[in-house]
């Protein structure tokens, strides 16, 4: 029932190459995103791959002063500004309202996605909670996270998803302490969707990758309920490379093993594009150093920094239960009888 | 009005909580979002029982926190749809920033303020310091006084902050405990009625829908956002006429005056309730149910040849201020109890004290002007404590005022 409903629903929604992408843009120009801004390209996605009945919200982050300066806006379908941590409750409001004036026939009946997005330090960090029980309610909403490591609009701070020993200006390397960000960035995804249990979608993906990061969306919006998608997104500026290098960054962040790529359907793992064959042992994952040393974030690190950053990828990949997913190591407990 | 006469009213029993609740599902809300916090809570308890048994047909949406609680209603106001929230207290200002940006997104949400001490240590019983929050965010505040107050008052909210003319959120305060849970006797009108008072939630070219693609709340600098506060201002003072219009419409509608449950004792201003006033010397003001204990006390006091009388405070944003002006211009002496206070502020008064005060500056005629500070964290004000109130007032019909602001009640303070 559930294989036939996803095989009707989500494969058909499928786009096969890139050149059967629809070629209208719901998010335009008028935006004045840094050169080379993944985010940037994220927003253009989510908005190709969902069509024009939608609506979007966005919270609070570069991507809300970037793209909506008064009287002048990106977006071709309806766009609202949420507050730093309101997606999951703007979402949530949306989709509610929608239900009501639907059933209650005081709007058309129809399928309209609702969309919201919102950067680390409002999803991952503020926002989690409303994020969370979002996800605990049946509406058709699609959160995405867009991930660009850093809080980027107020000047490149630290937050919980930027990388181990990332220089911010909340941490940075001084004359004591080489190494000021010593946390491990969190893992959004696996906590969503060990969490939730009548979530059916979630994943991962970057923009480095176009044609899956819009497959992705559109799965979601197929699937619907509340779905979940976590976006890595290479930042010239807060990581310090040349522009022209985003996409560069984005593969060779699923080629080194830092960022894998997977998605959650019903129940099971899926991996994608290198890291599927990163899991399934066809290629071996690119050293990390190689990521590293592209970024000016990391050039204050020794080589016993990139050392540390080999070995907890290679733990991901090694040790844990579900490679590069779950967090958690394969105990091979045995259930006793006494 | 004959066909008032026909449809017959019903009285029920029931709090200030469940009577705002019953007003809702009147309304026919679409979206309701709840975060537990007392005294407020009872709205919810009653709105979720009534989608349970089918009498209202809502979302009802248990939010994470009340920042998420009045994001979600902001949001669904936005998307078209009618909505109820509210909360208590630290509650209310946990919601802080959603609860501002609500105002300015222009988003009729209507909320129920079960007022509440601003916690520590711990204290819950009713204080007006938490809906006084939202003062000057362009938020409209009523204080109601009566569960039908309570009732009347949540059908002309959403009239009023639905209204193409206004389009500002609204907040229903309510004396936590001494309203918000205490059983009246409602006089609820026929449900048919209430489609000839309240029209539909009509957003029009601000509904956000894709057949209506609009950009909302889009980032402003200083090059715009003063001609965004004084259109914001502009609606809040457009409010007054559409508040007097709902209280004629209302009274056309249901045969009766809102908050009063008997046509013989019709009250008049909508913003203001005058008791005993015409010929006081000394007004004794106040807002929700404070004036209980100012009625009885200025009854007694009037027995006794002490010429007094009330002016309860009903709207307090927008600030009626003619309506003070008109009704206090020939006073003596205005004594002002507030239930809140404004630390560090200019004689260390309390807000209603302060507003007031203000609204009479320009008389040439001026009231002296004495402040109570009152029932914080809910402690009754009592008859004896309102006739003292009023016989320092009367002391200073001739005199200057000696000391402003009086603490009513506090222990090794004698006032």
């Amino acid at each position: 029932m559930v294989e036939k409903e996803i095989e009707e629903k989500v494969y058909k929604s499928i786009i096969k190459t890139i050149k059967d992408t629809p070629l209208e843009e719901f998010y335009t120009s008028g935006h004045r995103t840094c050169q080379g801004c993944e985010s940037a390209l994220v927003m253009r996605f989510l908005a190709k791959a969902a069509g024009q009945r939608t609506i979007v919200i966005g919270a609070t982050g570069c991507m809300y002063v970037a793209n909506t300066t008064y009287y002048s806006t990106s977006w071709i379908v309806p766009w609202v500004h949420t507050q730093l941590g309101g997606s999951g409750a703007a979402a949530l409001g949306t989709a509610a309202a929608l239900r009501a004036l639907m059933r209650k026939g005081k709007i058309k009946q129809e399928p309209i996605n609702v969309i919201a997005f919102c950067g680390d330090l409002g999803c991952a960090d503020m926002g989690l909670s409303g994020v969370s029980n979002a996800m605990t309610y049946d509406y058709n909403l699609l959160i995405v996270l867009y991930d660009n490591e850093s809080s980027a609009n107020t000047d490149i701070q630290e937050t919980s998803m930027t990388p181990y020993g990332a220089q911010t200006s909340f941490s940075r390397p001084g004359k004591q302490r080489r190494i000021m960000k010593k946390r491990w960035k969190k893992s959004v995804v696996p906590m969503i969707i060990a969490g939730h249990r009548n979530i059916r979608y979630a994943a991962t993906m970057t923009p480095a990758y176009p044609l899956d990061s819009i497959n992705k969306i559109r799965k979601a919006l197929a699937i619907g309920g509340p779905t979940f998608i976590h976006s890595l997104d290479p930042c010239p500026k807060g990581w310090d490379y040349d522009p022209r290098f985003s996409h560069e960054l984005g593969v060779l962040a699923a080629e080194t093993g830092l960022w894998p790529l997977y998605e959650y359907i019903d129940g099971e793992i899926v991996y994608n594009e290198p890291t599927k064959s990163i899991v399934e042992g066809r290629m071996k994952r690119k050293p990390v150093k190689e990521y590293l040393e592209k970024q000016g974030r990391f050039s204050h690190f020794t080589e016993e920094d990139i050392e540390h950053v080999q070995r907890m990828v290679d733990e991901m990949y090694d040790e844990w239960e579900i490679p590069g997913v779950m967090p958690i190591k394969s105990l091979n407990v045995k259930i006793s009888d006494k | 009005m004959t066909e008032v006469k026909k449809l017959v009213e019903k009285e029920v029993l029931m709090n200030g909580t469940q009577a705002v609740a019953h007003a809702a599902m009147y309304a026919d809300v679409d979206v309701v979002a709840a975060y537990p916090i007392r005294p407020y809570t009872e709205v919810m308890d009653t709105i979720s029982k009534l989608i349970a048994d089918g009498e209202l047909d809502a979302e009802f949406i248990v939010a994470e926190g009340e920042h998420g609680q009045f994001e979600t209603v902001k949001h669904a106001s936005l998307a078209g749809a009618r909505t109820l929230v509210g909360s208590s207290g630290v509650g209310w200002l946990y919601g802080m920033e959603a609860i501002v940006v609500t105002a300015t997104d222009r988003a009729p949400v209507v909320a129920i303020i079960g007022n509440r001490a601003l916690d520590d240590p711990g204290a819950y019983g009713v204080e007006h310091n938490d809906a006084l929050m939202v003062r000057d965010v362009g938020w409209l505040l009523v204080w109601v006084d009566t569960a039908q107050e309570a009732f009347d008052t949540t059908l002309i909210a959403y009239r009023v902050a639905e209204d193409q003319r206004v389009l500002l959120p609204l907040g229903i305060s309510m004396d936590g405990g001494f309203l918000t849970h205490s059983e009246q006797i409602v006089r609820l009108p026929p449900k048919e009625l209430v489609k000839n008072f309240l029209p539909p939630y009509n957003r029009g070219k601000y509904l956000v829908h894709p057949d209506n693609p609009i950009t909302v709340a889009p980032q402003v600098n200083e090059d715009w956002v003063m001609e965004i506060r004084r259109q914001h201002e502009e609606a809040m003072e457009r409010a007054r006429g559409v508040i007097v219009e709902a209280y004629e419409e209302f009274k056309k509608v249901f045969g009766r005056y809102p908050g009063s449950t008997n046509e013989l004792q019709m009250p008049e201003n909508p913003f203001v309730e005058p008791y005993m006033i015409d010929d006081a010397e000394v007004v004794l003001i106040g807002m929700g149910t404070v004036s209980k204990p100012m009625k009885v006390a200025i009854k007694n006091m009037r027995r006794q040849g002490y010429k007094v009388g009330m002016l309860r405070i009903r709207w307090f944003r927008p600030f009626p201020t003619q309506d003070v002006i008109k009704y206090l211009a020939n006073s003596r002496v205005v004594c002002v109890v507030d239930r809140d206070y404004s630390m560090g502020s200019p004689n260390r008064g309390g807000v209603v004290y302060h507003e007031i005060r203000s609204s009479l500056y320009d008389l040439d005629q001026r009231p002296r002007v004495i402040n109570f500070i009152g029932g914080l964290g809910g402690r009754e004000i009592t008859i004896q404590d309102v006739e003292k109130i009023t016989k320092i007032g009367y002391e200073h019909r001739d005199t200057p005022i000696t000391k402003p602001v009086y603490w009513v009640g506090v222990r090794g303070d004698p006032w």
